[in-house]
């Protein structure tokens, strides 16, 4: 697949990174005990660390350590046993101590990488620079009083992993896939729910252009990226505006740019000169973060399946295709779905209802998996009744869409509704006979060698029996009756 | 009354559980005590309502039985120290009206072993400072007064300098201080008594306003060695809310005090005898090696090769680290706001207004030494200086049980004098600053008068964790010493 843009003077290609800040699920903050629930009343989840009371010292949360390892480990990324907190130093209103605590020369995960999922069963494996923990900072709000700001500081001092990529994507398409399969992995794991829309996961894109397999152009920060789809755009955006500055003969800019999702495109927020000196140094109010190589090993091995490794086995164990895997792998509620479906069942079977009718329900319903109103055991209960022969794959969709709405099970809905398939011979029998005798010319016709016609009267047959009829015992009766008849 | 006030904190506590007299009546002793001083400025705040609910409710303990360690004793604390529904100031005008919510971990340790609290005493500003000059509430006056000299006003030394002038002149049994370089150290030399700094990771920092939070560190200023070992064991203690507190056991301190030296080597440090020394602070100092000899130590040269980079390199390192931790005073939240039209401008119009000369010039410093560029030269360099000072001590550990150096390099001046000279103020610490940038434990006990009839102090430095032989050592040469003068400007009927 190509990546290039074609430009007025030539090709161009785009080189991106991104910033991921993911935020920890976790019962407090990092460095104090208030909590952190989303939708709280302004200033109710605020201790005094949070607000930077005189005298007042972190404590570093265990459980956002945890997670953060986790996540490390899930990246397959190096786990640094030693790591030290520092604090970056600015000014802001609802950045109360002066100071956001972070790690910087020492962060608690090195490299990793992960191999991204692109369309026609293509992978690309992005790699991981690092990840760091942070502090979240307040929220100012500037709507509610004219001349006066007011301060949040529910966020402030949240845990946030900030996961940074190497600039190994080169297209918009890359980085969402690239968003998405990170999003997929933080999920699984369960250290951090991926909601973009509640802030729970933001991206900062890097971005520069330059001729293919040239040496690397000047770059620009696009911050706060709060839907993969305005990343996308923001990301086709910018790459345009570089490489037309770049055709006019102009010098990109590095800068920090803003999205503006209305307009559809991106605009300078602070240029290089502006950006802040941030005199990061070691937190003395908090000591080097040492980890023990057993604590990491026992976390390694309670990691769940991740989706790589998912995928791996739907295709080898089950025979799916590399994309049905990596569709019904790309949520872990999806996949666990799917196992519970596939449980005694044939799996490809299994896989082709979960994706095209459950998908499809779901969808035109906007709603997940998890509130799904056929669970994986009905949709299983439905799918034997097909292998047992009670109801036709054609019937069984009718059903479906019957459960859907009302949530009864296959068997109640088949059984209330009278769709059990005709397997009875004798019925059969009459049913074909029938046909062929109200149709003498059509069956002449057969005879005579016009072989097509025999799904003409398997349609007959069907429509009579309102589709209850067994396809596969028409078709062997019509072709006995039929072939047998000169 | 004066007997009450003269008394020690161990004879007060005897005393009171002799029931020869109430924690009512001592304290009422102590608030009249500091009323009677109240021209020296020790403090920001009198309490003298908390103080006799308080006396009160320590005498009630005691008729329960239930007695602390220094229930029922009148303490004066630094008003650097966080006092729920009490004002805390740091000395600064951008926390004057602050009354936070909360108690720093070693005032709620004292309450709890029943001490009483007379009030906040004064202090250099956010503790920077080795005179006390620079407190936004005004100097505080040193109670000695140089011989033939009695109108030049001398500072306490800083910047506990609040909580040692008010012990030395009998307003309080006993203080707490903190030192960052000499803070508790400098001002006990120069006021006459005694004053502690624990290792560093000893007491909890927890509630302590930050001035540089590598260093910071509390301790008690009282008038005999005793006295500071009992109000350690109320200090003490690790805390898990102060991740830099160490969960090591805090020992019966007071055992420590008495007996001999014999067995305990003892360094004298030769780059602690630089130029600027006076000739009366080297005679004290071989006054002391000489008592710790009779005691049964054994006297060995030692070498601090590192030692003259010690002032320069706290001097990068502590303005670092106030850039940042003064950084949360916005105006946004709490204490002084000065409006402004921007968010931008309010910092600037609260900021400016705010802080003094001394704490802008230590912001400025620290911003410039973790500037981009100049990190690696400074703020590195410094901290690299710091790790060579530890090995020295640690060299020196192989060989020694504890470290014996003068205090200061003079005895107190004048208010006005060094004003001039931010160096020269800053050399007040030259002796005092390489124990901080190591975080050990160091004692200033009482040992002489200069020639102008001011105390001076002498100086022992222990292992890490080894307050014991500290005070060991400091009680030898307090009882040697014997250091029984008493300053001019002092309470009670003389």
């Amino acid at each position: 697949m190509s990546d290039i843009l074609k430009g007025r003077t030539g090709d161009w290609e785009m080189v991106i990174g991104l910033e991921v800040h993911a935020q920890v699920i976790v019962q407090a903050k990092l460095f104090s005990g208030a909590a952190t629930a989303f939708g709280a009343d302004p200033n109710e989840q605020v201790s005094f660390i949070d607000a930077a009371m005189p005298g007042m010292l972190p404590v570093l949360n265990e459980a956002c350590v945890e997670q953060a390892v986790r996540t490390g480990l899930a990246l397959n990324a190096e786990i640094k046993l030693e790591s030290i907190f520092a604090r970056k130093n600015y000014f802001y209103p609802d950045m109360p101590q002066g100071y956001q605590i972070s790690q910087y020369e020492e962060p608690i995960v090195g490299e990793g990488e992960i191999v991204i999922d692109l369309p026609d069963e293509e992978t690309r494996t992005i790699g991981i620079e690092r990840l760091h923990l942070e502090q979240d900072a307040g929220k100012s709000l500037h709507d509610r009083y004219p001349g006066k700001t007011y301060i949040d500081l529910n966020r402030s001092g949240v845990t946030l992993m900030e996961i940074v990529s190497k600039p190994d994507m080169r297209s918009a398409e890359q980085a969402a896939a690239y968003v998405t399969k990170l999003r997929a992995i933080l999920r699984y794991i369960g250290s951090c729910d991926g909601n973009m829309q509640e802030g729970s996961l933001r991206v900062d894109a890097n971005l520069s252009v330059r001729r293919p397999e040239g040496s690397l152009g000047t770059r620009c920060e696009i911050k706060n990226l709060n839907s993969i789809r305005f990343m996308r755009q923001a990301i086709d955006y910018e790459a345009a505006r570089q490489i037309e500055i770049l055709e006019e003969g102009g010098e990109i800019e590095q800068e920090t740019r803003l999205f503006d999702s209305g307009r559809g495109e991106t605009r300078s927020m602070r240029s290089k000169e502006d950006a802040h000196d941030y005199r990061y140094f070691p937190d003395p109010d908090l000591l080097p973060l040492r980890l023990e190589q057993s604590y990491v090993d026992e976390l390694r091995v309670s990691l769940p399946e991740l989706p790589e490794a998912k995928k791996q086995r739907f295709m080898e164990s089950f025979g799916l295709s590399a994309y049905d895997a990596s569709v019904l792998v790309a949520e872990r509620e999806t996949a666990e779905y799917f196992e519970t479906v596939a449980e005694g069942r044939d799996p490809k079977l299994a896989a082709n209802w979960v994706i095209s009718e459950l998908f499809g329900n779901l969808n035109k319903a906007e709603i997940s998996v998890a509130e799904s109103p056929v669970t994986a055991l009905a949709l299983g209960g439905l799918i034997d009744l097909i292998a047992d022969g009670t109801i036709s794959g054609r019937i069984a969709k009718d059903v479906f869409s019957d459960m859907f709405e009302t949530g009864k099970s296959a068997v109640d809905i088949v059984e209330h509704k009278g769709l059990k398939q005709v397997s009875d011979t004798e019925a059969l029998e009459a049913a074909v006979a029938e046909v062929m005798d109200s149709n003498p010319g059509r069956v002449a016709d057969y005879r005579g060698g016009n072989q097509k016609l025999i799904s003409w009267f398997m349609g007959q047959i069907m429509k009579a029996s309102g589709g209850k009829a067994n396809p596969q015992m028409v078709n062997q009766l019509l072709r006995e009756k039929l072939d047998t008849g000169d | 009354m004066s007997a009450l006030i003269d008394l020690t904190l161990a004879e007060a506590r005897d005393g009171l559980a002799a029931g020869e007299f109430t924690s009512v009546e001592l304290t009422e002793a102590h608030i009249a005590a500091s009323e009677a001083v109240r021209d020296l400025n020790c403090y920001i705040l009198e309490t003298p309502e908390v103080a006799r609910e308080m006396a009160q409710v320590a005498d009630i303990r005691r008729g329960c039985g239930d007695v602390g360690l220094l229930n029922g004793m009148p303490i004066a604390i630094k008003d650097l120290f966080c006092t729920m529904g009490v004002q805390a100031t740091a000395g600064s005008h951008i926390l004057e009206g602050f009354i936070p919510p909360y108690e720093s971990t070693v005032t709620r340790q004292l309450w709890d072993a029943g001490a009483v609290m007379l009030g906040k005493t004064n202090l250099d500003e956010f503790a920077m400072g080795s005179s006390n000059m620079t407190s936004y509430f005004g100097p505080v006056m040193n109670p000695w007064q140089r011989a033939g000299d009695p109108a030049a006003k001398l500072v306490p030394g800083g910047s506990s300098g609040g909580s040692a002038a008010i012990v030395a002149a009998r307003g309080a049994l006993a203080s707490t201080g903190t030192d960052t370089g000499g803070s508790i150290r400098q001002p006990g030399s120069f006021c006459g008594i005694v004053g502690m700094k624990p290792t560093y990771g000893r007491c909890s920092r927890w509630g302590i306003i930050a001035f540089a939070s590598s260093l910071d560190q509390a301790g008690p200023l009282t008038r005999t060695v005793r006295d500071a070992a009992i109000m350690l064991g109320a200090m003490a203690g690790h805390d898990p809310k102060d991740s830099t507190s160490v969960n090591v056991p805090v020992p019966d301190y007071e055992v420590a005090i008495g007996g001999n030296l014999k067995g305990l080597k003892v360094g004298v440090p030769k780059e602690y005898r630089f130029d600027g020394l006076s000739a009366e602070i080297e005679a004290l100092w071989e006054k002391g090696i000489g008592w710790l000899k009779d005691a049964g130590a054994a006297i060995v040269d030692i070498s601090l090769p590192h030692t003259k980079y010690a002032l320069p390199a706290y001097y990068i390192v502590a303005p670092a680290e106030a850039s940042s931790n003064l950084a949360r005073y916005d105006g946004v939240r709490y204490g002084l706001r000065v409006d402004g039209d921007t968010p931008q401008e309010m910092y600037e119009n609260t900021r400016g207004e705010g802080f003094g000369a001394e704490v802008k010039r230590r912001v400025l410093i620290g911003t410039y030494v973790l500037s981009a560029g100049y990190y690696d030269a400074y703020y590195l360099q410094a901290q690299k200086v710091r790790t060579r000072i530890a090995q020295d001590f640690h060299e020196a550990w192989k060989k020694v049980d504890a470290i014996l150096t003068p205090t200061t390099p003079n005895a107190a001046f004048a208010q006005g004098e060094k004003m001039s000279d931010p160096i020269a103020m800053y050399m007040n610490d030259v002796l005092t600053v390489p124990a901080s940038m190591s975080g050990l434990p160091a004692i200033s006990v009482p040992a002489g008068l200069s020639a102008d009839a001011l105390p001076l102090g002498l100086h022992v430095i222990g292992r890490p964790f080894d307050e014991k032989t500290v005070f060991k050592i400091g009680h030898v040469i307090e009882e040697a010493a014997n250091f029984t003068k008493t300053p001019q400007l002092i309470a009670g009927d003389r």
